[in-house]
């Protein structure tokens, strides 16, 4: 008989229930991790995206040589460290002569590699450079707005993924029901050339502007930073098809003809095909017989007509 | 006119521009990020245009909205769950109309007078409450009632863990096993896309046993056989050796042998064997690969600039028409 294995303490269980896979998907956590060499601006912005992300996000502070997520076997500890964490969104750190400052920031489905997108980080000012009134600061967990400029992110593959890849990664909580109030932070990413960005993460200021609508304005938090596009790698068509499915409840069929009213409740509409009033056949009226007769057959017409009618009410 | 241009993914909070483009590249990073910045509070107030003339409720902390869903599709991070197929009871209370109603938790006990659980310690009608059982005309005597009813009991308990296991079966065969139910084989948690690892079969088990069981000196000939284990597939020598000794019955088998080949060869449509053109082809190919190659060391001497690909490329295209015609005989 096959053997099972169930936890044995109901916290267990629930924290497995939590990994399980769901229906609808609210979020996905981020795993941060760096390799055998980092620089101190890549520290920092390994700390920085931590920071940005602290709500769901895990950070690995040991180097990890075995980590090299474009090369055929470097995926293997990182696959397992998506398991174990249970995060679906990793960024690695990686600094060499060949490519300094190197950020790789990748998704998993089903803890495996889904995509990969490398970048390489120019120009970075760290959030203690800007200053700013600290009670426009933004609150962890909040939703942002997002703002991308620029043709590139539509006509250059390299961009186009990089867009999706980083709405991914700060999206946070996918939301139905959003609070006005709460909102007080922008990324902006501006399209600089074929293969470069500018990435820059501001607080949100809501000012009255007498409409319901308040005016916007943004003031520069940080981080900030370029960033160059070096490798990428997209997703297998299969596995895209796979990950792009949604629960088949989402997609239900619209319900015709009943409509909902504030004060009348539920209202449904029927209909009726026509009746043809025109066509109907009328009651046979005998002609060419004798009064009599005639009488006598309308009578008992009449006569079965209440028959019915009483074994009806019976 | 202004929000037209832009691409807005009110579920994301996302817009995008896809027109922008700067008038003139700004020289420095302050310009840049100032303008970049600029541009994006536009964006942002596109967005917000939308979001905030959408019908919110009010609530403590502010106005809330509910949002659309989102245009740009994000991939999903496991695999979509499967339902878990229903079970037996399932599928029979589905037949005969049972619905499910709710019993409450406490029940009142008539033997102590109280209110106790229905499931669990110290539940109602519990068996170790009762200090006496009546004896009825058709017990058997020597016979323990306690006990009969404790076995009654395990019984049904044993039965309900059995429902249990076959129930899970089947959800493990379509693949949805609850995620805190683990199988003990394997050693990961289940996330829903891991296969049941594969049973290992009487018949394949035996096999290996038989095979293991010839690695002795003597071929497993001597050996103890467990009870229940195959005698090995092969027992005997697969090669056959005819005496080369002549004689009558086997031993005249040796000559018809070679008979039988020599036979063949000699005999007058010996043609038929021999595939003339076939070996006229392979003579010609080998000797053209002699030449080829007391051709290659000159040449790769005498003349450098000549690239060596095409000679290669021309002898190919000339053998090959030959090779096919071999080949296709």
């Amino acid at each position: 008989m096959m053997r099972i294995k169930t936890p044995g303490k109901g916290r267990i269980r629930r924290e497995l229930d939590k990994r399980a896979p769901k229906l609808v998907e609210t979020g996905k956590k981020t795993l941060i991790l760096h390799g055998t060499k980092t620089s101190g601006v890549l520290n920092s912005v390994l700390t920085e995206i931590y920071h940005l992300k602290r709500d769901d996000s895990v950070k690995y502070t040991r180097k990890n040589d075995t980590v090299r997520p474009f090369e055929s076997g470097g995926e293997t500890s990182l696959e397992f460290y998506s398991l174990k964490t249970d995060c679906s969104l990793f960024v690695f750190g990686s600094h060499s002569k060949k490519r300094p400052n190197n950020l790789v920031i990748g998704r998993f489905y089903d803890h495996h590699i889904y995509d990969l997108v490398e970048i390489g980080v120019e120009n970075f000012r760290s959030m203690d450079s800007f200053s700013y009134d600290k009670k426009f600061a933004p609150l962890i967990g909040s939703k942002p707005f997002f703002a991308f400029i620029g043709e590139g992110f539509e006509n250059v593959d390299e961009l186009k993924h990089l867009k999706e890849v980083l709405l991914d990664l700060f999206h946070g909580q996918a939301v139905t029901n959003l609070n006005l109030a709460g909102l007080d932070r922008v990324f902006v990413c501006t399209a600089l050339s074929s293969n470069k960005i500018f990435f820059s993460h501001c607080a949100l200021r809501l000012k009255k502007s007498g409409t319901t609508v308040p005016r916007m304005e943004l003031v520069e938090v940080g981080p900030s930073m370029d960033m160059v596009v070096r490798r990428h790698r997209l997703p297998d068509d299969h596995l895209r098809k796979e990950a792009m499915k949604t629960a088949p409840e989402l997609t239900k069929k619209k319900e015709k003809n009943v409509s909902k009213d504030p004060i009348e409740g539920k209202i449904g509409k029927i209909y009726i095909p026509d009746q043809k009033v025109g066509s109907v056949p009328l009651a046979n009226i005998a002609k060419g017989l004798k009064r009599e007769r005639r009488e006598a057959k309308l009578m008992k017409s009449e006569d079965k007509k209440q028959k019915k009618q009483k074994q009806e009410s019976e | 006119m202004a929000e037209a241009q832009y691409e807005v993914d009110l579920g994301n909070l996302m817009a995008f521009d896809p027109h922008h483009r700067f008038v003139s590249p700004p020289s420095s990073r302050e310009e840049l990020s100032k303008a970049s910045i600029e541009h994006g509070t536009k964006l942002v107030q596109a967005i917000a245009d939308v979001l905030f003339s959408l019908p919110s409720r009010e609530d403590q902390d502010g106005p809330i909205v509910t949002l659309p869903a989102p245009t740009t599709k994000l991939p999903r991070a496991k695999p979509l769950p499967k339902p878990r197929p229903p079970t037996n009871w399932e599928v029979f209370a589905q037949k005969k109309g049972i619905q499910k109603r709710k019993k409450e938790k406490l029940v009142f006990d008539d033997n102590t007078e109280s209110w106790k659980r229905r499931h669990g310690y110290d539940r109602v009608n519990d068996d170790n409450d009762i200090p006496i059982i009546e004896a009825k005309a058709t017990d058997e005597p020597g016979t323990d009632p306690f006990a009969e009813r404790r076995k009654e009991k395990k019984g049904r308990v044993d039965k309900q863990e059995k429902n249990r296991l076959h129930n899970l079966k089947q959800a493990a065969k379509v693949g949805a096993l609850p995620s805190h139910i683990q199988l003990a084989a394997t050693a990961l948690p289940i996330t829903g896309t891991q296969s049941m690892p594969k049973k290992i079969s009487k018949d394949e088990l035996q096999n290996v046993a038989g095979m293991a069981a010839t690695a002795t000196a003597s071929g497993g000939k001597f050996d103890k056989k467990l009870p229940g284990e195959k005698p090995p597939k092969h027992e005997k020598k697969y090669r056959k050796f005819l005496p080369a000794v002549e004689g009558s019955g086997m031993g005249s088998m040796e000559r018809q042998q070679t008979e039988k080949v020599l036979n063949k060869l000699i005999s007058k449509d010996s043609h038929e064997i021999l595939n003339v053109e076939k070996a006229v082809n392979m003579y010609n190919v080998k000797s053209d690969k002699r030449q080829q190659k007391k051709q290659g060391g000159k040449s790769s001497s005498s003349s450098r600039l000549k690239p060596d690909k095409k000679s290669f490329k021309k002898s190919s295209n000339k053998k090959s028409p030959y090779k096919g015609k071999g080949k296709s005989k």
